[in-house]
């Protein structure tokens, strides 16, 4: 199954009602399959709105009744759709945006790129918020982060993006899904219903008072800081021994990861740090790395964004380099492979 | 034994289809498969290229490199991929519409006549399905039998195109 598909099926399995849409490449299995299949069921809602705009602010009004609602785009429409985000963290609601990411900037190009990450990890819109991010590598992965994902939007009552792009959304592979989708949607307790026996209640994001927003702020900060506490993912490859880590995350990281097979096939102790959850960023375990490595390669699909991550996590241990490919072009093992074994002669790690 | 391969051609000669039954007859087999179409802007008669990994272990990178295998069905596919072939590799050629010198004296070359063969047969849309045929039977990477089975869930949407494309298919496998 592909990529997009997987995120489809996943998501209705995870008890998705409600999906907007706008096409665009690289994404559109994802609003295709949602047509075919969750239009289909009963209680649900597929609808291919006017714009991204309008699909993001559909998803705000099904998640205020207590939908599990969600949208997905890739990079120019995920622009269109920050302020509603915005809008989304400010209400507390949940969500789960999906962003199969193509090369940018402007309307850029439909190839795969990962030049969304300050975007993403950064809250998007406008104000002080974040959003969860989680950066799959797998159509697998694709499957159970969309579960994962709808799962920490409910919990902490926060928009959650799944971080893909193009090729993953494209690629096939085999797929488990590890939930059968329920017979009735689930409904999230305190979405508004009507207020008939009870105090009503209030969700907005404007206050003239200054210090009921910083309030807001603060609690939302809190919120985040359990997030860091509580969700914070990273995979590890042959890092035990090794004397150079490379730090990458999607579908680069399966790039750069069949490129250290091949260089360990000769002997060079090169080893992977992925990080999972893109924000909150798993700095902690990068510094515990970093007392017995003092090498890093960075690699991303971009021109250096998630570099400034490691570089504050490391905050000064260990060397950091950088290797990117922008725009859409998709590097290949053997070119990672050569920017790494340079590295390691380099810097002198052979002996 | 990690085993990559190109398929490249014009879209619409069915190269994508190719690839997704390699991949599907493999998952059949038990292996760890993926499969990465070059995407997007293709159009029938535009270039269209797909990646196909199979392997025993968990497949690290679904872009290759240098693959073992290509398949060409046309001419400026066989001019680009020629190069990244593995030294060693299987070149497989669709001879009715290349005519490129093949420059690479190191890897092997399988010369089929696809589209004079499926128009013999009848079925002119069908050859990729005796290129797909010849590379079951050289390159030994999928069973007959399974890529037989995978057509029929890659076309189970057009029942009706499956005896020809069967067809076709053995004809390629029965091919010298």
């Amino acid at each position: 199954m592909d990529g997009n598909s997987a995120i489809a099926e996943a998501a209705i399995r995870a008890g998705l009602r409600c999906y907007f849409g706008y096409p665009i490449t690289p994404q559109n299995e994802l609003t295709e399959y949602m047509a075919l299949h969750l239009g289909r069921r009963k209680g649900c809602t597929f609808l291919q709105a006017e714009s991204e705009v309008a699909a993001i602010n559909m998803v705000y009004g099904a998640s205020l009744v207590g939908a599990r609602a969600m949208t997905s785009s890739s990079s120019p429409g995920i622009s269109l759709k920050q302020e509603g985000i915005s809008y989304l963290a400010a209400c507390e609601l949940p969500a789960v945006i999906v962003n199969m990411q193509r090369g940018g900037p402007g309307l850029g190009s439909i190839s795969a790129a990962q030049s969304d990450y300050f975007q993403a990890t950064r809250g998007g819109g406008h104000g002080d918020y974040r959003t969860i991010v989680l950066g799959p590598c797998s159509v697998q992965e694709l499957a159970d982060m969309t579960m994962r994902a709808f799962d920490l939007a409910d919990k902490y009552k926060i928009p959650v993006m799944i971080l893909g792009d193009g090729v993953l959304g494209q690629m096939k592979e085999p797929v488990d899904f590890k939930r059968e989708a329920p017979d009735v949607t689930p409904t999230r307790e305190g979405a508004l219903m009507g207020a008939r026996g009870r105090a009503s209640r209030v969700v907005k994001t404007f206050t003239s008072n200054p210090s009921e927003l910083e309030e807001i702020n603060w609690s939302l900060f809190r919120r985040y800081q359990l997030i860091k506490k509580n969700e914070t993912t990273w995979d590890t490859f042959m890092t035990d021994d090794a004397r150079l880590v490379v730090v990458t995350y999607g579908i680069a990281a399966r790039i750069a990861k069949g490129a250290i097979k091949n260089l360990r096939a000769e002997g060079l102790k090169v080893g992977l740090y992925r990080p999972v959850t893109l924000w909150p960023f798993p700095d902690e375990p990068l510094r515990e790395l970093s007392k017995n490595v003092k090498q890093f390669l960075v690699f991303e699909m971009n021109m250096g964004q998630m570099i400034e991550d490691v570089q504050l996590a490391l905050a000064g241990q260990g060397e950091v380099s950088f290797y990117g490919r922008p725009g859409g072009v998709i590097p290949t093992p053997d070119e990672v492979g050569r920017v790494m074994s340079r590295l390691y002669y380099q810097k002198g790690l052979r002996s | 034994m990690l085993i990559k391969m190109v398929i490249a051609g014009f879209g619409g000669q069915g190269v994508l289809s190719m690839g997704l039954n390699i991949a599907q007859a493999a998952m059949l087999e038990g292996k760890n498969v993926t499969y990465l179409p070059a995407y997007g802007a293709e159009v029938r008669g535009g270039t269209a290229n797909c990646t196909v990994a199979i392997s025993d272990d968990e497949i690290a990178s679904p872009v290759a490199s240098s693959p073992e295998f290509v398949i060409a069905m046309n001419q400026p596919s066989a001019v680009k991929f020629q190069h990244h072939i593995q030294s060693g590799g299987l070149f497989f050629l669709n001879s009715s519409l290349i005519e490129a010198e093949i420059v690479r004296g190191d890897i092997e070359i399988v010369r089929v006549p696809a589209n004079k063969i499926a128009d013999e047969m009848g079925g002119p849309r069908a050859a990729n399905m005796v290129m797909l045929g010849a590379f079951t039977k050289k390159s030994g990477v999928v069973g007959l039998d399974n890529v037989l089975q995978a057509l029929k869930y890659t076309l189970s949407s057009k029942k009706k195109l499956i005896d020809i494309n069967e067809k076709a298919l053995i004809r390629g496998y029965e091919l010298d």
